[in-house]
């Protein structure tokens, strides 16, 4: 390690492909691969102790998206810099062409094909724009982010994918896209009070937006605020999150054993609402450990976003964090019935390829930042120095 | 370069310190939730686990099969049969209607059966199974077991239907089961399931508790649409007791039958030692299956305007003036009150009574009459003589001892109590002075004095054995997993001395079994088998002056409606009494030429059949085999 340390001690170290493997930071691939098998394992509980149809696929999509992480951690992170804007331009075509392709085809369409896999484009999205926002703010100045004409631009950059996923209609995804491009210009400095400025302009926009949500989208909002007004309607799926977890006490019903999810009360249960069926078989404790693993997580994304020595990295590794922690927060604020169901899966848990491939991605860019913390990219890119 | 770096500097410091609130802010939100899990879980666990065994468990009633009712001698009368029928789950058939097409080529539906079944699929969830038909033929039900293969989700579903195998026979007794009545609720879940049947009448309504059992409940483990995934526990209920019954079934028949010449008729017949009823007739009688598919309106209104009330059981809901039966009451109680057995009147036809006349049957008079020729010719003058000397209330009082004017605790619903007058019973319910002449006519069986058949059969019994038996017609239960019951009543001495019923059996014998006696065409002639009994005539119109002076009009010159019941009660075999018999023919004419006959006829096969001879259906030995 102490060759590391000193290696680190360099400007720009040229570094070798086996120092890069000894720079991964292991504990967090550990807690990576403990969060997934946590959610295999529940995987296996939802389809009744057994691996068909769930957890076998899942497995399978996670080794897939483990190797694909290792790769992007490797990946020189000045190569991600260069990528940033084409990465995010490719996405923004994708969402335009989801758009196109939903309103030829019938009704909301969310994925696109590529024959491998199926492609969520605004999972992708959630990824891009803040590798976009990262690169932005990256050669911007102090006193540049504290003047006005300078958001402009970011500004398109975040509510651009956010108007197109809103028009899908996915709400939840959208308001995502925009507190994740939110974080990103408060760890850049923006100002506090044209944050309260942004707010109060939302929030005005708050009647005109709510006329413009589907009438399921409004439903699920209004049953949110009296889950119990419609236990066998729209307030159904909160209502039997809620028994599920309360049922399950502290100590849980114990492995397989959650009456609730087999018995198909709880919806969903391998998808968006696998924390419930996780918390009903294995308690408050399961749930608590399991919220562990995630402040795990975030402490090792905000200690790489300190420790990088490019303005990019930083912002980039608080910017994934921060998405990450949207997923996990706004997922389990859901089935808790903190807030309205808006359909965010659980990272790394939840049984779906696009959201376990793109938290994957994320943090093997955060595993890059790491690894190349003490790269130095100059203020107005990586040209003006070669 | 300085310049640069310190604004590189500046630029981490500000990212640092807006990462800090950013973790900060985090943190906090990872608190909110690891409280609202600990509210969830921790303080409102209660409550949601309450909820989640409420999703989860049902529980499903077990419903235990009826109990039988038998006879003394174990012969079903009331059992369960099973019903086939014919169902459908909707979730296994791909086309409907071609599926109904394929059933109706072995079961006919026509179009409203078809519009039932739609309406009833779509209400219902579609694993449930909708009743296409019930009670199909065994040719039916072989025929879709079958075709199995090409009905799919059709099925056959085996329940149950109370059957009476003996119909209208014992109908008046048995009773009969149909669906709970909404005022009929108790609370008990049992009553809620669909088509579940209670008693409505007879021994079914009595003892309808004992015969339903408790119903068993089933665990089961639901999803989230209702389906059951499995069952969690099982609690086994206990079936129906079995009801025995004192009736002999084939008595019963026999008198059924022998009954059925009488536009209407009543008669029973009890075992004299302990009041066991061996047979409870009523003619016309009724049909109780329609009763359990759910009578029509029409139907019911059919039976209940029926002239001849087939519904009621006129043996022990049937109130006639008991006529010249009654006459044994005034003897004993001319007894009781001094007047010796040899106490004698003259009959000239009538007597005077003030400036009224009270005329005897006989026209001419039966000259100088004691106790034993008035029983035996049936002499009303002397009655008439005995009752002004000892007064209405001593003959009630002997009445009363008899059973005869109120109800006498028969087990079976609708029994009615008719009425034995006094003088305070007079003012009471007419509000006038009793009159000297009513003393008379309530001395011969008529007036006020109003007995069911019932009463007159248990005074016959009493009259025979000198002990007050009660009648009843359930002589124990059996099973349901409880030990058996076996009932006896206790039949107390009557309180009459020896003597004066010895007198007044004499007489009844005379009347049957010499020369004058007003029966003595019905003399059973088979030795050692021979009755003792009393004929009765109950008016139920005033004869006139005028026409006693033109000649009282014969009864088979009247319309039915107005003629006399005839009645008849006897006893057998006369030395050793064991079965008593009362039988009333309404508006049958006299009572020695409607009533003795079919009481002959009745207690000669009684006797012949001898079901007091015959071991019945043991009940206190196999209780105690059931349990061990």
């Amino acid at each position: 390690m102490s060759v590391l340390d000193e290696m680190h001690l360099r400007r720009n170290p040229r570094l070798t492909l086996g120092q890069k493997l000894l720079s991964i930071n292991w504990g967090l691939v550990l807690l990576i691969a403990l969060l997934a098998g946590f959610g295999l394992a529940m995987l296996y509980s939802a389809a009744n102790a057994s691996f068909h149809p769930w957890a076998s696929r899942q497995a399978m999509r996670f080794l897939f998206g483990l190797t694909v992480m290792l790769a992007v951690a490797l990946i020189d992170i000045r190569v991600w810099f260069r990528l940033s804007y084409p990465i995010y331009l490719l996405s923004l075509l994708l969402l335009v062409a989801v758009e196109l392709k939903g309103s030829v085809g019938m009704g909301a369409q969310r994925w696109i094909d590529l024959g491998v896999i199926q492609l969520q484009p605004s999972e992708v999205m959630k990824v891009a724009l803040i590798m976009a926002l990262a690169r932005y703010f990256h050669g911007r100045t102090l006193e540049d982010v504290g003047r006005v004409h300078y958001l402009i631009p970011p500004l398109f950059l975040a509510v651009a994918p956010a108007a197109l996923v809103l028009r899908q209609p996915d709400l939840g995804t959208a308001l995502m896209l925009l507190m994740g491009g939110g974080a990103l210009f408060f760890a850049a400095g923006v100002r506090w009070w044209k944050f309260a400025l942004a707010i109060g302009a939302v929030g005005a926009a708050v009647p005109l937006a709510w006329n413009s949500l589907r009438g399921y989208q409004q439903k699920r909002v209004l049953t949110f605020f009296d889950p119990e007004s419609d236990p066998l309607g729209a307030g159904y799926h909160i209502m039997q999150s809620k028994i599920a977890l309360g049922s399950g006490g502290v100590l849980g019903k114990g492995y397989l054993q959650g009456s609730q999810s087999h018995l198909n009360f709880l919806p969903e249960k391998q998808t968006d609402f696998i924390f419930t069926m996780l918390a009903e078989e294995l308690g408050m404790v399961g749930g608590l450990i399991l919220l562990g693993l995630f402040f795990l997580v975030f402490v090792y994304g905000f200690a790489i976003a300190l420790r990088s020595r490019n303005h990019y990295g930083r912002l980039l590794a608080l910017g994934l964090t921060v998405n990450l922690f949207l997923y996990v927060f706004i997922n389990i604020a859901m089935v808790t019935g903190l807030i309205p169901v808006v359909g965010v899966p659980l990272p790394l848990v939840s049984y779906g390829g696009t959201a376990m491939l793109t938290v994957l991605f994320s943090l093997g860019l955060m595993v890059s930042v790491s690894i190349h913390r003490d790269v130095r990219i100059p203020r107005r890119g990586l040209r003006d120095e070669s | 370069m300085s310049e640069r770096r310190n604004e590189e500097q500046g630029r981490y410091r500000g990212f640092a310190r807006r990462a800090v609130m950013l973790g900060g802010g985090q943190l906090l939100l990872l608190g909110a939730l690891a409280g609202r899990m600990y509210y969830l879980q921790v303080v409102e666990a209660e409550k949601y686990k309450l909820l989640a065994e409420d999703n989860r468990i049902n529980i499903r009633l077990l419903p235990p099969p009826r109990g039988r009712i038998v006879d003394r001698f174990g012969t079903p009368l009331a059992v369960n049969r099973q019903n086939y029928r014919v169902l459908l789950v909707s979730e296994q058939i791909r086309d409907l209607e071609a599926s109904l097409d394929d059933l109706d080529r072995i079961v006919p539906l026509d179009e409203a059966d078809r519009e039932r079944i739609r309406k009833e699929i779509t209400r219902k969830r579609n694993f449930v199974p909708v009743t296409v038909r019930e009670n199909l033929s065994w040719e039916q039900v072989s025929r879709i077991e079958v075709n199995a293969p090409e009905l799919p989700g059709v099925s056959i579903d085996v329940g149950e239907t109370r059957h009476y195998p003996y119909g209208e026979i014992l109908s008046h007794i048995v009773g009969y089961v149909a669906a709970v009545s909404e005022k009929e609720l108790t609370g008990d879940p049992l009553l809620e399931l669909p088509g579940f049947r209670v008693g409505k009448n007879g021994v079914e309504k009595l003892n309808d508790e004992a015969l339903r059992g408790t119903a068993g409940t089933s665990h089961i483990e639901v999803n989230a649409v209702g389906r059951m995934i499995k069952e969690l526990s099982r609690h086994e209920g206990h079936a129906g007791r079995e009801v025995v019954l004192t009736i002999d079934s084939g008595l019963q028949s026999y008198i059924h039958q022998r009954l059925a010449n009488e536009k209407s008729a009543a008669a029973v017949v009890l075992d004299v030692d302990n009041g066991e009823v061996l047979s409870l007739c009523s003619v016309p009688s009724y049909d109780p299956k329609p009763f359990n598919v759910g009578l029509s309106r029409q139907e019911w209104l059919g039976l209940v305007n029926d002239p001849l009330s087939p519904l009621s059981n006129k043996a022990i809901s049937g109130l006639y003036a008991p006529g010249s039966t009654f006459k044994m009451m005034v003897a004993l109680a001319a007894l009781e009150a001094g007047l010796g057995a040899d106490h004698k009147a003259y009959c000239p036809g009538f007597m005077r009574l003030g400036n009224h006349r009270f005329h005897c049957w006989k026209r001419g008079g039966h000259g100088s009459m004691d106790l034993t020729g008035a029983i035996q010719q049936s002499c009303d003058v002397w009655f008439y003589d005995v009752a002004k000397r000892i007064g209405i209330d001593r003959i009630a009082g002997m009445a009363e001892r008899f059973g005869l004017g109120a109800p006498v605790g028969i087990d079976l619903p609708g029994e009615r109590g008719g009425a034995m007058p006094t003088k305070a019973w007079k003012l009471a319910n007419i509000g006038q002075a009793w009159l000297g002449g009513e003393t008379l006519i309530n001395a011969i069986g008529q007036g006020f004095v109003l007995t069911t058949p019932l009463q007159l059969a248990v005074m016959t019994a009493r009259l025979a054995t000198g002990k007050a038996v009660v009648p009843h017609v359930t002589r124990g239960l059996r099973g349901g997993g409880m030990p058996s019951l076996s009932i006896r009543l206790p039949a107390p001495s009557i309180e009459v001395p020896k003597a004066h019923l010895e007198v007044v059996r004499n007489a009844m014998d005379a009347v049957v079994n010499s020369a004058r006696g007003t029966a003595r065409g019905s003399a059973i002639q088979e030795p050692g088998w021979e009755m003792a009994g009393k004929t009765g005539t109950s008016q139920v119109r005033r004869i006139t002056k005028a026409e006693r002076d033109a000649g009282v009009i014969k009864n088979e010159d009247l319309p039915w409606r107005r003629r006399d019941h005839g009645l008849f009660v006897a006893y057998a075999p006369v030395d050793r009494p064991r079965y008593a018999c009362a039988v009333v023919v309404e508006h049958g004419g006299g009572g020695s030429s409607a009533a003795a006959p079919i009481v002959k006829d009745i207690l000669l096969e009684t006797q012949r059949r001898d079901p007091l001879g015959n071991e019945p259906l043991p009940l206190v030995a196999l209780g105690d085999g059931q349990k061990a």
